[in-house]
């Protein structure tokens, strides 16, 4: 481990250091802040009565398979529209107008429709997922250079022969970058309809242990969350330069 | 076609699919009980405006936000200036910055419930603390990418280190930091619409989720349509905005 790792972890080590000795000076005996220590225990209890896994199973999935949903026919629309300069011009005002709806305002209308469970979860993280990778892939697709287009007409391809052979392997490294933020975004959601409503998953066992006077539980989950996320975005980022070198890392900001 | 030719068809586009949508709410291919066509979206709408229920709804969302995005621009920008100017600091707080970046805001929301209550102040609190992260992370950026230049010629100047941030370094970052902030206030909607779901505080967030309790499910949409005009009309004004105060750069 090299220098500067240590001192990136120095901060976050002192505050627990401090958060500890405060709670053990004051005898800290309360429903709603809890030592690290007790977090800590909390959490090992969580993973060894296996909670904790089930809640993160659960969450992973809502937020994967809205993610794969969103993403998937964010794909196909994206493409339609990059590489269709007449029905992107067509379809200008309709995605200005749904893009700006805060994906947390269908979760009542995904409640009423679906009831609570993981269709309702799935439908909303994969509402919020769609939109960012419509737009990069369409801006991907239509970026592409023309030359390559020039290419597919001289070789006579068929539209779906263009489209696997040269657009899609053209636009992979933005295409990626878009699932990169979409995976951000689907974590988050999938956590916040589980927070807000649906009784499923690490959300909802944080509103679970907060209810139920366990701030140790509480910030135990607190703290796998964040660990869940920064992995999340790690392991994208290590993927997208291992395949794509260190130019695709070039992408929007966050 | 020329461009206000084609901004007309796309509107006649959308046109198209919100009679698609009445067809199908017409058709009862999905139980009106859960789906309302446009008419009776419109007519709610109507009516939650003529008794100001609707208009008090939207006015105490707006008010959250803002002041939520506000404090979060204030904060992000400050901290992130002094973290953006230090090399030290850098080094010690970027990675536990990097840490907090994915972390979902909404995570937060059971521990501010324990210090705050299921009170206006937990919804501004995880408002502001969720909005922060892009603007100071953004202003971090910014003011650590300073071209180096820019700080030789204002020792040369003999400018003081308060002018220095205030001459250079700010415009100089600026663009990163409305950037940040644009995203800031996206996120500050979708707290202040989970925040007033779960506290119940008057608003937006918790009108439709009363509404589809009880299901009155053209309140429902009505409040959702609201919401992404409310999103819409946002996200343009700091656009216009942002064109306004980078007028400077277009030439560059």
């Amino acid at each position: 481990m090299n220098w500067a790792r240590l001192r990136g972890l120095a901060f976050p080590v002192a505050l627990l250091v401090v958060a500890q000795i405060a709670a053990m000076a004051t005898h800290l005996q309360s429903y709603t802040l809890a030592a690290p220590s007790e977090a800590l225990a909390a959490g090992a209890r969580a993973v060894a009565d296996g909670s904790l896994f089930v809640a993160t199973v659960q969450t992973l999935a809502n937020a994967f398979g809205g993610l794969a949903l969103g993403g998937v026919l964010g794909l196909i629309a994206g493409i339609l529209l990059g590489s269709n300069a007449i029905a992107d011009r067509l379809m200008e005002f309709s995605v200005e107008a749904l893009r700006p709806i805060p994906s947390v305002a269908l979760i009542p209308i995904a409640m009423l429709t679906f009831g609570f469970g993981f269709r309702m979860e799935i439908a909303i993280v994969a509402f919020a997922a769609f939109w960012p990778v419509l737009i990069l892939t369409r801006n991907a697709v239509a970026g592409i250079d023309p030359a390559l287009l020039d290419v597919a007409r001289v070789l006579r391809l068929t539209p779906l022969a263009r489209t696997v052979k040269i657009v899609l392997p053209a636009a992979l490294p933005r295409i990626f970058v878009a699932f990169r933020l979409a995976a951000g975004i689907a974590l988050t959601v999938a956590v916040t309809v589980e927070v807000s409503t649906n009784p499923l998953g690490l959300g909802y066992g944080m509103i679970l242990a907060e209810q139920s006077l366990h701030p140790d539980l509480m910030l135990a989950y607190l703290v796998w969350i964040g660990i869940l996320g920064w992995g999340l975005n790690f392991a994208i980022t290590h993927a997208q330069r291992r395949l794509f070198g260190r130019s695709a890392l070039v992408g929007p900001p966050l | 076609m020329s461009r206000a030719g084609w901004r007309l068809a796309s509107l006649v586009v959308g046109a198209l699919l919100i009679a698609a949508w009445q067809l199908m709410a017409n058709a009862h291919v999905i139980s009106p009980v859960y789906l309302p066509g446009p008419d009776r979206t419109w007519n709610a709408l109507v009516h939650g405006f003529a008794s100001g229920a609707l208009s008090d709804q939207l006015w105490q969302t707006v008010q959250r936000m803002l002041l939520g995005w506000l404090l979060a621009s204030l904060v992000g920008v400050a901290i992130g200036a002094a973290i953006g100017l230090s090399p030290p600091a850098r080094a010690y707080l970027g990675p536990t910055l990097e840490f907090m970046r994915p972390l979902p805001a909404s995570a937060v929301i059971p521990l501010a419930i324990v210090f705050f209550g299921l009170s206006d102040a937990m919804v501004l609190g995880v408002i502001a603390f969720g909005a922060v992260w892009p603007t100071l992370l953004a202003t971090v950026h910014g003011f650590a990418a300073v071209e180096p230049c820019l700080y030789e010629v204002s020792r040369a100047l003999g400018l003081s280190r308060l002018a220095v941030i205030w001459k250079i370094a700010l415009p100089s970052s600026l663009p990163d930091i409305l950037g940040g902030m644009r995203l800031s206030l996206t996120v500050s909607l979708i707290l202040a619409v989970v925040g007033e779901m779960l506290a119940s505080r008057p608003g937006l967030g918790s009108g439709i989720l009363v509404a589809a309790r009880t299901f009155h499910a053209p309140d429902l949409y009505a409040g959702v349509v609201l919401l992404g005009g409310l999103g819409y009309v946002t996200a343009q004004g700091l656009f216009a905005l942002e064109a306004r105060l980078l007028r400077w750069r277009r030439t560059a």
